[in-house]
């Protein structure tokens, strides 16, 4: 039975035991979950198991394939070297957020079906929103509360999707969909969000720099990554994905190059690089999956190790803007060399974990003869070495000193740099140890000379372009709007226009009935005879000037002044007792000529 | 470490990187007529393409970014509060 406990569980009921431990022991026992999770995996036979009877459906916690264990690998691979690298950090509950989150994504992966993929889904987000709430300040509070809304909307999505998919289908398997139909579209939208699609993306760049120094590390790898996995199972070929992709990878560049926040800057670069691989599954052959499977491992590496040198930066100066930073090579080299690996990756340097993957996407889309797809692409990989791979590095560790002389981070975080760091040259050098793993048969030969020189050819000219044009690529104290002005500024503007008139009407509504007409009534009851008199006349005079006759008006402004007294003579009582006498002879008269 | 920090430090070593830099531009691109190409796209055949390419590509990225970021995107930091 011990074969069948999912990876999964070991995060997730692991994080709920750390809180009983205390120092060296909890710290190895933050390192000991990730590596029994991976044995754990290891043990899971190939095929379904985890099976669990729910209504009349089966759920199914295992699936275990070539796809998944790809996945299930880099996942626990990145959690190992982010608990190394939060070692330190005397906030339990960050560890502890993490693991659920780590579990939960790696519970989406192995998940065979839509209920249980539904489930993990909706625990990613809530325990990763903890990482982003848990630093406190007021712009994490409200980029938490944007990130679950836009988060829950994205699971609403899904699960319509999956109601009506089960509904039509009769199944809760969760395999190949395609799009065909409302339930596929749904489905493939919730997918979006998470993937960060633009214009569903602003959640992921508004969100993860305000994160704590640990938490943007885990929450770069996972959310994009699953949603990554579950187009690869659920949509792969699906054209539409080609161009969003492409978009993806120029969009992210752009904002890149714009951005002034370095964790932000890697954040867009994380929507630039899902690009890469949406373009792969949207493309749909073996070699374009392999490709986009493998960056995706490679990514998340790199990118942990970028996302982990930011974070030791912000650790050490308590700074994150360029514009703040700058000069910290002098003090932090190892940092600084550690960082040039993740950024030699991340641009696809021969020997490093991007030359082997992000070649084999652009190289499929070429043998499948989309010359327009593999221009843009070609363009993109520049781009993210001017951005990601220079801009990055430049100015927060060169370019113009700020002074600052922070100290080398705490050594657990600078080993838990160096898992991911060896690990992209590892793969660099040794592609075969990553397309042995690929769903795929591997026919891909990384190292032809031609393919080496048309690289380095590529990216030092986009290098140089870097310094001829960096006069223009100075760093400027703003912010980039994204589509999130939709909801932060936009919702604002709905908010006035809609409200502003309601507002108004309910205001001049309350002030008719609590103010002027109880004061006009009491106003009236104190004289109602005279009232009634200037009201009259009020009408007379109004009529006399439509007639053009010359009306009463000093009479009238005479009454008003001296009201509630009056110029009407009362009656007498006497004389009131003879007029209703009168009055009621004559009612007595005409009822009785009536009958 | 700090040792080769100073040395990295050092003007005179800062120009000669710069040189070795340019040296290697300049070597890949004279390198490109000798080498053996197996294209699988016509643009491929190009001359020096590859370095050409990056080069425009990354001048039209900042271009492209600067002109909307300028007239559209980029606000003071207190935009949204």
């Amino acid at each position: 039975m011990t074969s069948f406990i999912p990876p999964s569980a070991v995060f997730i009921a692991g994080a709920f035991l750390l809180p009983f431990f205390k120092g060296k022991l909890r710290k190895f026992l933050i390192i000991l979950l990730p590596v029994l999770a991976f044995i754990s995996m290891h043990l899971l036979p190939t095929g379904n198991s985890g099976l669990v009877e729910f209504l009349e459906y089966i759920l199914v916690f295992n699936r275990v394939d070539r796809l998944s264990l790809v996945f299930g690998n880099v996942f626990i691979i990145m959690a190992f070297a982010g608990a190394i690298y939060s070692l330190h950090e005397k906030d339990i509950s960050q560890v502890i957020a993490a693991f659920i989150y780590v579990g939960s994504a790696l519970g989406a992966v192995f998940a065979g079906d839509y209920i249980t993929l539904y489930i993990f889904w909706e625990a990613m987000a809530f325990s990763s929103v903890y990482l982003i709430a848990v630093r406190k300040t007021e712009k994490a509070r409200g980029a938490s509360f944007r990130y679950i809304l836009v988060h829950l909307f994205g699971g609403m999505l899904l699960l319509a999707g999956i109601i009506l998919h089960i509904n039509a289908t009769g199944s809760i398997e969760f395999n190949f969909i395609g799009l065909n139909g409302l339930a596929s579209y749904l489905i493939l939208l919730g997918f979006a969000i998470n993937a960060a699609i633009p214009p569903l993306s602003a959640w992921l760049t508004d969100a993860y720099p305000e994160a704590t120094v640990i938490g943007t590390v885990f929450l770069s790898a996972f959310t994009t990554k699953t949603a990554v996995y579950t187009l690869a199972r659920a949509f792969p070929g699906t054209d539409i994905l080609i161009w969003a992709g492409i978009i993806m990878a120029l969009y992210g560049i752009v904002f890149a190059i714009l951005e002034n926040d370095m964790r932000r800057i890697l954040s867009y670069s994380i929507i630039n690089q899902v690009g890469f691989m949406v373009v792969g599954i949207g493309i749909g052959t073996p070699m374009a999956l392999n490709g986009a499977i493998s960056h995706a491992f490679a990514h998340i590496l790199y990118k942990g190790l970028l996302m982990m040198s930011a974070g030791a930066v912000l650790y050490t100066t308590g700074r994150s803007k360029c514009t703040e930073l700058g000069g910290l090579y002098k003090s932090m080299p190892i940092t600084l060399a550690l960082c040039l690996i993740g950024a030699a990756s991340i641009s696809a340097f021969p020997l490093t974990s991007g030359f082997v993957t992000k070649s084999m996407i652009a190289d499929a889309a070429a043998h499948e003869g989309l010359t327009t797809i593999w221009m843009l692409l070609t363009m993109a990989s520049a781009g993210v070495f001017l951005h990601a791979g220079i801009k990055f590095p430049y100015f927060v560790f060169f370019a113009k000193d700020s002074g600052l002389r922070p100290e080398e981070p705490p050594v657990n975080m600078l080993i838990g740099m160096g898992v991911p760091a060896f690990l992209c040259i590892f793969i660099g050098v040794f592609p075969q140890s990553i397309y042995q793993m690929l769903p795929f048969a591997v026919d891909y030969v990384p190292y032809t000379s031609y393919h080496v020189i048309t690289q380095l050819q590529l990216l030092m000219f986009s290098g140089l372009a870097f310094f001829v044009l960096l006069k223009y690529l100075q760093r400027t104290d703003t912010i980039t709007l994204d589509t999130d002005w939709f909801y932060r500024r936009g919702g604002q503007i709905v908010v006035n226009f809609v409200g502003t008139p309601l507002v108004y009407l309910v205001n001049s509504l309350s002030k008719a009935c609590y103010e002027t007409i109880p004061a006009f009534l009491i106003r009236f009851g104190e004289n109602p005879t005279a009232a009634i008199k200037i009201g009259v006349d009020t009408m007379g005079v109004w009529a006399d000037k439509k007639m053009g006759r010359t009306p009463a008006l000093k009479k009238l402004v005479r009454q008003k002044k001296i009201y509630p007294r009056s110029q009407i003579k009362p009656l007498s009582i006497g004389a009131g007792v003879a007029f209703i006498l009168f009055f009621f002879i004559m009612m007595f008269l005409i009822i009785l000529n009536v009958i | 470490m700090k040792r080769i920090i100073e040395f990295m430090d050092r003007p005179d070593i800062r120009k000669k990187i710069r040189w070795i830099l340019i040296a290697i531009l300049i070597g890949l691109v004279l390198i490109d007529p000798f080498m053996e190409k197996h294209p699988v796209l016509a643009v491929e055949r190009l001359p020096a393409f590859y370095a050409v390419y990056g080069f425009l590509s990354c001048a039209l990225i900042v271009a492209v970014s600067k002109i909307i970021g300028k007239l559209w995107l980029q606000k003071r930091e207190d935009y949204y509060d």
